[in-house]
């Protein structure tokens, strides 16, 4: 099963939308509020970078029997040095956004420590694009 | 631990204004977070808590919503946007307001029994 959401650049009235929706629909589904919840940082993680940052792109999950998926592509600026975004504390985004309580460095790192598998891959002027992994529990440990 | 604390029992003892979600007030309070970055609230913040912030847009709906709090309160004296209030009414989120600091908002918090969610 997917989800596949458009995200637009700037539009701060929608954004997190795309992650509620896929949090919802994952607990409707059945999947533990967890779980749920670890996808649903993600995905709220990779729309508001999108938000932030891109022009614009998309978000969506794949829901498999042992894990889900997490995609997000966008067209925007791309990051120069992907070690570096995910330091704690590292941001690039405008003061503005700041203000705003967005921005504080904490995107990259929170997807990292939420997810099982995580890869970036990035083009300066182009775009990012994000693969996240979580595993579902096992039905012994659930 | 006071597990019957409700949100309507903080709208009495804070003196809060309810700007929004006034349907939902018997939501039961579980633990208490205080925190104006977003990103830190989604990753502290958890299901049932009351959340303390100062922002006032309204992605803090959203926010709320993903992370399942059962009460904003906006402490400082700020009024929430428009959109913001209209947002919390669609998603049935108790908006608090007061004219309280954070810090005063959370000792009041803490002395009614609700403490911080301790991370795993």
């Amino acid at each position: 099963m997917r989800l596949e959401y458009h995200v637009v650049g700037r539009d701060f009235q929608a954004a997190g939308g795309a992650a509620a929706k896929i949090k919802r629909t994952l607990r409707q589904i059945g999947i533990d509020a967890e779980t749920a919840r670890r996808v649903g940082i993600v995905a709220y993680e990779a729309e508001m970078n999108i938000v932030i940052h891109a022009y614009r792109g998309t978000v969506g999950i794949d829901i498999l029997p042992e894990r889900v998926n997490i995609y997000a592509d966008d067209e925007g600026p791309g990051i120069s040095d992907i070690a570096l975004a995910m330091q704690v504390g590292y941001s690039t985004a405008p003061e503005d956004i700041r203000e705003m309580g967005f921005g504080a460095g904490l995107g990259l790192p929170n997807m990292k420590r939420y997810s099982d598998e995580l890869e970036v891959e990035s083009q300066v002027g182009s775009g990012t694009s994000i693969r996240a992994v979580i595993n579902l529990p096992t039905k012994e440990g659930s | 631990m006071n597990h019957q604390v409700r949100v309507r029992d903080i709208v009495n003892e804070l003196e809060c204004e309810v700007a929004a979600g006034a349907g939902w007030l018997d939501n039961q309070v579980s633990f208490g977070y205080s925190s104006d970055l977003l990103s830190d609230v989604m990753a502290g913040a958890g299901q049932g808590d009351v959340w303390v912030t100062v922002q006032i847009h309204q992605n803090i709906v959203a926010v709320a919503s993903l992370t399942g709090v059962s009460a904003i309160i906006v402490a400082g004296g700020a009024n929430p946007a428009h959109e913001t209030v209209l947002k919390a009414d669609e998603e049935g989120i108790p908006l608090l307001t007061t004219a309280k600091p954070s810090f005063e908002v959370s000792g009041m918090l803490y002395l009614m029994g609700i403490r911080g969610r301790v991370k795993k």
